[in-house]
């Protein structure tokens, strides 16, 4: 053998002309198979590109999100303002409301312009003041309620400008557009351009995305995603403390010590039917069980994570059982063999074999629960909701929302600004439902045997 | 375990469960998405000025809300039922089955129901007869009924724009639809004269009856394309007419304001749509909004009270109040209704 000559003459293919001549048929059937591979990777493709345009238009929308304009400036808390008692006593600086917040802010900032010597033009002090956030004075009076030795000095603030004013820094209003606007105007922007130059206004990284409330039609600028993200992790709590045990318990069971019968038969054709059930039918059943029978409290994460749990129960139990049964009968009946008990055999060495894929399928049903947004409407979950629940478990107990119903809630809302705010809460779930697979990979990964 | 001890068990642990909850010490409210942004706009203002927490305030429409109110007295159920139309005697007898006897009424403004097309669009100058030949199912044509056939405006008015029409109107199970047809489409229908045909061909038993079926064949819209109702909400509609440049819109006030720079909001009998134009009763297509209170609840969940009268302070709902800002039409009986709920006035039987 030379390497002139090859045994396999379409080895060469490209520089020798072949001795195979094909026939029709050969060639007809060449070209089903091309083109069949055409149509998959066509639809591979289509695919890719609908995800690609996806996801290009939610990070497009909602990454804008996590940053915000705000204002920086010093403001003066005035003590014949803010504590008309004079004895720094709380009921008495309760009585200071945000409005009283509000103009101080509004003549602080106005303070500001002038001490900066910019020219604020034909603008209004009204319309000044609706450059700062309502949320502000808000903070402001939470951050004076906590501390109330700042009353009398002089303070260094960093408040949230309007959404309006935000909204000109990420593009979605514009000169013309604000020309139009009621809320806003082009002398606005304009002064709002000269802050930043000054350095009183600018973007920077907003943590408060995360770790606030959410807020009213009037302040897109301050709503986040705090209470959603508790709601959420509470009733993943719920889910996984209820429905892991139940569910392994429940495949056990089946798998290994239900007796071969019509019944058994009858349960699992049910389980799987369970599974395909719309999630909206479990919300009909959280409500009549657990609210109107049980007496649940409404909007809570208890009531949430039950129905949940209710619903990721199936889709546990089935991964589950597959998992125990691709445990080889060779593990149990060695066991068995020397003498454990079927208990042994199942704790000892069956269930510890089967736990990646028992964790793979717990982690992939949570996830699942994590982005459901139907059977929670019925549960009175979708609803503004501003104050963070307690520590658990009494905290199960308070109202909240979750991820997927509060990004329902923002695409429902008047204010343009929502937009923005409901693409990145999209982010933040596709990162959670991203990190809870990455998990669930790790540990098939990890834990994988091969027998 | 045995079946029988495991029921048994469970009844227990959902006992248990119960009395963790405790008192509950937010209010529950739920209702009309009409009045849901203005209710968390004072939601949001009564939990950061008092010593209250924050009310919880779902959506779900005033129909919804209002039997979530009558499902009976206790923690479990809603405190407020916000409505954009009235109380129905259906309502108030299902509360009165559930235990729910005093309910109090409060009006806390009026809401106006605009007509907006897209911002580069001509403009347009509407009367409900010009609506109602432009959507009506049948118009009368030469003293007859006929389908319509209406292809632009032009021809449902000579001097409207000749442009397509295509109309986005509130689907049936929203309360402002209530209000589009008997304020737009009804008022269209006798200016039009389909309205007499159409009570002359009716077949009901008595006056009554004949009314109500002229009445309800005014309220039917074309279903060749030219009306199409909206089951979601307003930002549904704004995104239909941007995909939809020729579209004509149903929109409330405080929605167009907020998006004033995308839309063209059209005139009604000559009246531009605004707080001042509805407040004064010019602007002819308007409603009152609602809540209702259950009044059991007040002393016993933390804060009703004081977020009634909160909700109805001249701060708030008053004119140049904070709602007012926002597209909320001031009542201008207000002081009365202040009076009422300080005095708790319960809302008198439906006639």
């Amino acid at each position: 053998m030379t390497a002139s000559a090859p045994l396999n003459p379409r080895a060469h293919h490209d520089t020798r002309a072949s001795l195979l001549v094909q026939d029709p048929r050969t060639k007809a059937r060449n070209a089903t198979e091309k083109r069949f591979r055409a149509y998959g990777l066509s639809a591979i493709v289509l695919a890719l590109l609908a995800l690609v345009w996806l996801l290009i238009s939610i990070f497009g929308n909602g990454l804008p999100a996590f940053k915000q304009s705000f204002i920086t400036m010093p403001v003066t808390l005035d003590a014949a303002l803010l504590d008309k008692g004079g004895k720094r006593d709380p009921a008495d600086l309760a009585k200071a409301t945000t409005i009283a917040y509000g103009k101080l802010l509004a003549s602080a900032l106005q303070a500001e312009i002038a001490a900066k010597g910019i020219d604020i033009g034909a603008i209004k002090p009204k319309d000044l003041a609706k450059m700062i956030s309502e949320e502000s004075p808000a903070t402001l009076r939470n951050r004076v309620l906590a501390d109330p030795a700042l009353i009398g000095t002089t303070v260094q603030v960093t408040v949230l400008a309007s959404g309006r004013i935000d909204g000109y820094y990420k593009g979605r209003v514009t000169m013309e557009s604000a020309a139009l606007d009621k809320n806003t105007s082009p002398e606005q922007l304009a002064l709002a351009d000269k802050l930043k130059t000054a350095g009183v206004l600018s973007m920077q990284v907003n943590p408060g995305f995360l770790t606030m409330p959410d807020a009213s039609d009037k302040r897109p600028e301050a709503a986040g995603l705090g209470v959603a993200i508790m709601g959420s992790i509470y009733m993943m709590l719920v889910v996984l403390v209820l429905a892991l045990p139940i569910g392994v318990a429940a495949s056990v069971y089946l798998e290994e010590f239900a007796p071969k019968n019509k019944i058994t038969d009858l349960i699992e054709v049910n389980i799987a039917n369970l599974a395909a059930v719309p999630s909206i039918v479990y919300g009909i059943l959280g409500l009549s069980i657990f609210i109107n029978f049980a007496g649940l409290p409404q909007s809570a994460p208890i009531v949430g994570g039950l129905v949940l749990t209710l619903m990721t129960l199936p889709r546990i139990i089935i991964p589950t059982r597959a998992a125990l049964k691709a445990v080889p009968p060779s593990i149990r009946d060695a066991a068995l063999g020397v003498g454990a008990s079927r208990l042994q055999t199942i704790t000892h060495h069956v269930l510890p074999l089967a736990m990646p894929g028992i964790l793979t399928g717990t982690i992939i049903g949570l996830a699942q629960a994590l982005g459901e947004t139907a059977p929670l409407l019925l549960i009175g979950m979708v609803a503004f909701v501003r104050d963070f629940p307690g520590a658990p478990p009494e905290g199960l107990f308070d109202p909240a929302s979750a991820l997927p119903v509060q990004i329902y809630n923002w695409t429902q809302r008047g204010d343009p600004g929502f937009v923005e705010r409901a693409s990145g809460a999209i982010i933040v779930l596709l990162v959670f439902l991203i990190a809870m697979n990455a998990v669930a990979i790790y540990f098939r990964r990890k834990f994988e045997r091969r027998w | 375990m045995s079946l029988i001890k495991l029921i048994p068990s469970a009844v227990a642990i959902l006992a248990a469960s119960t009395v963790i909850a405790s008192a509950r010490d937010q209010l529950q409210i739920a209702g009309s998405s009409t009045v849901l942004p203005y209710a968390t706009i004072v939601a949001e203002a009564f939990g950061e000025n008092g010593d209250f927490k924050t009310p919880v305030v779902e959506g779900g429409g005033s129909g919804a809300g209002r039997k979530k109110l009558c499902e009976g007295v206790g923690e479990s159920t809603i405190d407020i039922a916000n409505s954009s139309s009235h109380i129905t005697q259906s309502d108030v007898d299902l509360c009165k089955t559930n235990g729910v006897t005093d309910i109090m009424e409060v009006r806390i403004g009026y809401d106006g129901i605009v007509f907006a097309s897209d911002i580069n669009g001509p403009d347009f100058v509407l009367t409900p007869v010009d609506v109602f030949n432009a959507i009506g199912a049948k118009v009368a044509k030469d003293g007859a009924l006929v389908d319509n056939t209406a292809k632009t405006w032009a021809d449902a008015n000579a001097a409207l724009p000749a442009q397509d029409i295509l109309t986005f109107i509130p689907g049936t199970k929203h309360g402002t639809r209530e209000v589009f047809d008997t304020k737009v489409l009804l008022e269209g229908c006798k200016t039009n004269g389909a309205y007499d045909l159409l009570l002359a061909a009716s077949t009901g038993a008595d006056d009554a009856a004949k009314k109500k079926e002229a009445e309800a064949a005014c309220f039917t819209t074309r279903t060749d394309g030219a009306s199409v109702d909206i089951d979601g909400d307003y930002t549904e509609t704004l995104s239909r007419i941007a995909a939809n440049k020729n579209a004509i819109g149903v929109f409330g006030l405080s929605f167009y304001e907020n998006n004033t720079d995308k839309l063209k909001v059209a005139t009604v009998n000559g009246i531009v749509p605004s707080v001042e134009t509805i407040s004064k009763g010019e602007y002819p297509v308007s409603r009152p909004l609602y809540f209702y209170v259950k009044k059991a609840h007040i002393g016993v969940i933390p804060g009703l009270k004081e977020y009634v009268s909160f909700f109805v302070s001249d701060d708030m709902a008053g004119p140049g109040g904070v709602l007012a800002d926002y597209g909320l039409v001031p009542d201008p009986e207000l002081a009365a209704t202040q009076a009422a709920v300080e005095a708790e006035t319960v809302m008198a039987p439906l006639n």
